[in-house]
């Protein structure tokens, strides 16, 4: 909906122009709330400790550096290793891949199952799996790690992926069942009189329009899974860790003169995957709502 | 005649297939739910009855976690936490995204540059938001003495500092996180909206504050059930947020479950505690879900 | 004929690298939390040592909440079975994990290094369970000091404290001359370190022991614990409303800016100092918190060893066992880290003389039997106990209750504790 719908007589009157004035007003007020700590964090990261140390946490650098950022990428010590987070950026990047698209691919035919294809029961499975996922994360960690170290992949890579698709799971099927519920059921129906079958349908009807909620579940999954902490540091160990972990070594020294530049520049890093996907996929990811939310 | 029956056998087994394909494809989820998640659930209920220490114990002892549990006032502090934090929470992250979504509904001309803006915060980790807002409500350096710079000296804002406000001061940050994502989910329902609803509206001469009221946010009901199942998810589990920002303080002021939990079980050395803790949570949640999960969900069926 | 000569000498340092590797070489991982400057430069050298016997060192540093996480960690990889070579854990949580069958028997290198002879048994009693080394202590730290900046004193014409009463004389002249008296972080195990200085210094050691290292209940419940809890909430007057969160080094920068004038802190402190380039006595001075002169709160670290299966990862174990207690690895960490050896036969060149000093009073506690292990930092009791303290410590310290009701509380949440 958008409001060029509303007749002209609404768009000329005082209120109106003030209407929109206020709405300008309003957004770029939520706009500069919202962008403050991202300035905070690039200032922060191109100024050199002392300039940090005499100027105020808003001010403008008085001298441009990118000594930080290089400093946090190649050489600031993690433990007793000092060789930056570049190393940990690379590891997120090998859990992130594959954990984000098995995930997403399971979910697709989960949600094409619970949307298209109910059977009995398949209503009841799909409130469990989602009430699942309400159960605080802390407490599975125990009984995870005896499964994992059963089946030989304690502390390792593929076994963090397999912590993140298992409980990403839930989302992903949520996410791709409300937009399958939207395509209507006649067009199976339709398909299945010609002879299409489960996978052929799937296939040929669903998956061609399917694009706006992979992004948007695409986005989710990469978001919660790159800036996981909890699982990250409990399931892997020294050189698989994730970059979260690594900034939170980093963040967290305990002696010695924080230096302020060098955390700002590393967490910029850390998150400039994510906020890559968000700008670059934004739209879709508004498309991808816009089709899978209207049904809820 | 052989061309019949190898016919007929082909239908049935693409109907065999229909019938067993789509409970094949949900039968690794089935399986990994009820183990990962359902038997861990188990598992953790029942080290709540028993007196595990350090790593679990298996003998059951009864209720004394739970005895326990409810004795000690560090879990009431976390519980009340939890709920003016989650309902706060929810509550203005669902107004702030619905206004959002609204004010930027109105062909406005940077809408994809702000968009982006309100939703980026979603995309940083916590020690990022936790690191920063650290910062930036901390009295001696943050905005209070930003303010006192720029001659406002009556400025006071000690809230991350003042045992009563801390737990405000997640709100805030949780807020600044998630308001972005509510938006844009209003956004997208928004622009689901059937446009003759409203033009009829028109017509009939109502006005758009009332159009608004009336007709297009009670249609966004399904949204609000989306917003609110994520919103429940990230307060029930907020946990990193807490940890960067306040660690819990000042004192444990700002303690919730999910805090009271990690340290009794990991740091305490009190894994029977701490499962009785989040069995406790887990009903909580569940009592309050299953009800509304079974209303929305039967609802939407009769449409 | 050159390049045959070559081939075999090739041929033979190979089979020799293969062979020194097959028997000797193995891999430690080791679980720690000292992530930070001045610490992981020292690790940093336990690792090069180990590496110069040939075997490898796997880093598995895990920082935040005081070892909060790698507690977690630790836990975790217990429970999957994959626990790593050595861990960083201390004091009674040592004989926890003992108790749960996973630590190897270090008795054959301590025989071998005479570990009974070089280490005091208060400490050696610690690392044993049934009689048997389980953990291997680093160092040293006393927690009672208090860190001074002078030139606050002079400016604010107020006398160094030693004595309570004292303290309040001189914190109201240096709060009136506009300085903060006391810098201090408001996190849970700040609060603990100094309550303890405060009982330990007011109601004495014995006092001391009965009340937080045997909690109980008499003493938990008594008026010098009332009073010294009255004492404890009386600092906070005179600490700056900023303090909750703040980390330790922050608030030792305070006093080394000239902002605050003391904190009670232990020596892990001086390496601020030092890092800021200041001279001890001159710029600052540390002397032990009020009245607890010739007390001894310590905190030793220490790595717990698991049960390794391979036998090149036993050797490397063990030598990292043997390591840590050699005299290199000593002086070394403990010179960075401001703590004190925690054996004998160290040279003492290279130690500073507020190290010096604490070495002496270790020594001097000792026989006097006011050496005691301290709460806050997990020497004197169980983790929940601990925790339990901490809970009504920071809740005292953080609100209006009163300390009659807290002295009756400590009762009550240790006993639920147990």
């Amino acid at each position: 909906m958008n409001s060029e719908y509303f007749s002209n007589d609404y768009q000329k009157t005082p209120f109106m122009l003030f209407f929109r004035v206020a709405v300008y007003a309003v957004l770029i007020i939520a706009a500069i709330y919202f962008l403050i700590p991202l300035v905070i964090m690039i200032f922060t990261s191109v100024k050199t400790m002392n300039d940090i140390r005499t100027g105020n946490l808003i001010s403008f650098p008085r001298q441009f550096s990118l000594e930080a950022w290089k400093s946090a990428w190649d050489t600031a010590c993690i433990g007793v290793t000092c060789n930056g987070i570049k190393g940990y950026f690379w590891n997120s990047v090998k859990i992130t891949v594959p954990a984000v698209s098995i995930s997403t691919i399971i979910g697709a035919a989960n949600g094409y199952v619970f949307s298209k294809w109910k059977f009995y029961g398949s209503e009841v499975f799909f409130s469990i799996l989602l009430l699942g996922c309400f159960i605080p994360f802390q407490i599975i960690l125990l009984p995870m790690a005896k499964m994992l170290g059963m089946a030989g992949l304690a502390q390792t890579l593929p076994g963090l992926v397999l912590v993140h698709i298992v409980y990403g799971l839930a989302f992903t099927t949520l996410f791709f069942r409300n937009f399958y519920v939207t395509i209507p059921q006649e067009l199976v129906k339709a398909a299945r009189i010609d002879g299409a079958g489960f996978f052929r349908i799937f296939f040929k009807i669903m998956l061609p329009v399917s694009i706006p909620i992979f992004v948007v579940s695409i986005i989710w999954q990469t978001t919660q899974i790159w800036n996981d902490f909890l699982f990250g540091v409990v399931f892997s160990s020294g050189d698989t860790q994730p970059i979260t972990v690594a900034l939170n070594n980093l963040v967290n020294t305990s002696t010695g003169v924080k230096k302020y530049n060098v955390d700002m520049a590393a967490a910029i890093i850390a998150a400039l995957p994510t906020m890559a996907v968000y700008i670059v996929a934004g739209k879709y990811f508004l498309r991808g709502l816009t089709a899978g939310s209207v049904k809820g | 005649m052989t061309f019949q029956t190898s016919e007929n056998l082909k239908t049935k087994i693409s109907y065999m297939s229909d019938r067993l394909l789509p409970k094949l494809v949900v039968a690794p989820t089935f399986v990994s739910t009820i183990v990962f998640v359902y038997s861990f659930i188990l598992w953790t209920a029942w080290i709540s009855f028993t007196k595990s220490r350090l790593l679990p114990r298996y003998k059951l002892e009864g209720l004394i976690q739970y005895i326990k549990l409810f004795t000690n006032d560090r879990w009431w502090v976390a519980s009340k936490n939890l709920f003016v934090f989650g309902s706060l929470f929810i509550i203005i992250c669902i107004i702030t995204g619905l206004l959002l979504a609204i004010f930027l509904d109105q062909k406005i001309r940077i809408e994809g540059a702000l968009r982006t803006i309100f939703l980026y915060p979603m995309a940083l980790s916590f020690i990022v938001t936790g690191t920063v807002w650290k910062w930036i409500l901390n009295p001696s350096i943050g905005i209070a003495k930003l303010m006192h710079d720029m001659g406002f000296l009556s400025f006071h804002f000690d809230w991350l500092v003042n045992s009563d406000m801390a737990i405000y001061t997640v709100v805030i940050a949780g807020v600044w996180q998630s308001s972005g994502f509510v938006m844009a989910l209003f956004l997208a329902g928004l622009r689901g909206i059937d446009d003759s609803i409203i033009k009829a509206a028109q017509i009939d001469g109502a006005s758009l504050p009332r159009i608004y009221l009336k007709i297009i946010i009670p249609s966004l009901r399904p949204v609000f059930f989306s917003a609110l199942m994520i919103l429940c998810h990230i307060a029930i589990k907020s946990f990193d947020l807490i940890v960067a920002l306040t660690g819990g303080g000042p004192g444990y002021s700002s303690d919730v479950p999910a805090t009271f939990m990690y340290s009794f079980a990991f740091t305490r050395g009190r894994l029977g505690l701490g499962a009785a803790s989040s069995m406790v949570m887990f009903g909580a949640v569940l009592a309050i879900l299953i009800p509304y999960l079974y209303s929305e969900l039967r609802s939407r069926d009769n449409e | 004929m050159n390049f045959k000569l070559l081939a075999k000498t090739m041929a033979v340092l190979i089979l020799f690298c293969v062979f020194s590797t097959s028997t000797f070489a193995g891999q430690v991982e080791v679980l720690h939390w000292w992530t930070s400057g001045g610490e992981a430069k020292s690790v940093a050298i336990l690792k090069g040592l180990l590496e110069k016997e040939g075997h490898s060192w796997k880093d598995m540093a895990v920082a935040g909440g005081a070892g909060e996480n790698a507690m977690t960690v630790l836990k975790t990889r217990a429970m999957a079975g994959n626990p790593p070579t050595a861990a960083q854990v201390k004091g009674p949580a040592i004989q926890e994990w003992a108790r749960e069958g996973l630590l190897a028997n270090l008795d054959p290198v301590a025989k071998k290094e005479n570990w009974d002879k070089l280490v005091p048994s208060v400490v050696t009693d610690i690392m044993k369970y049934q009689g048997h080394y389980v953990a291997v202590p680093v160092n040293v730290h006393k927690i009672n000091w208090m860190w001074c900046n002078p030139s606050v004193f002079i400016k604010a014409k107020a006398k160094i404290p030693t004595t309570w009463a004292e303290f309040e004389t001189a914190a109201k002249k240096i709060k009136a001359a506009g300085f903060i008296p006391v810098a201090f972080g408001g996190q849970a195990w700040q609060e603990a370190t100094v309550f303890e200085s405060v009982v330990i210094g007011q109601a004495g050691a014995a006092f001391y022991k009965k009340a937080l290292v045997d909690t109980e209940p008499g003493a938990l419940n008594s008026p010098q614990m009332i009073k010294a809890l009255k004492t404890f909430k009386m600092i906070k007057k005179y600490t700056d409303k900023n303090a909750p969160g703040r980390d330790w080094n922050m608030a030792t920068s305070m006093v080394i800016k000239g902002e605050a004038a003391m904190q009670f802190m232990g020596d892990w402190a001086k390496g601020e100092f030092t890092a800021a380039g200041k001279n001890p006595g001159t710029d600052y001075v540390a002397i032990p918190a009020p009245e607890s002169a010739g007390t001894y709160l310590f905190n030793i670290d220490s790595f717990i060893m698991f049960k390794q299966k391979d036998k090149s990862a036993q050797q490397a174990q063990n030598a990292m066992a043997r390591l840590i207690l050699g005299k290199k690895f000593q002086e070394v960490f403990n010179v960075n880290k401001g703590s004190i050896p925690v054996r004998s036969g160290i040279a003492k060149a290279s130690f500073d003389d507020i190290a010096l000093r604490s070495m002496d009073e270790f020594a001097a506690a000792a026989a006097n039997g006011t050496l005691m292990p301290s709460m806050a930092h997990g020497m004197a009791v169980y983790p929940a106990v601990q925790g339990a303290i901490y809970d009504v410590v920071t809740e005292f310290y953080n609100s209006d209750m009163t300390a009659k009701e807290a002295a009756a509380k400590f009762v009550t949440t240790i006993a639920a504790a147990k």
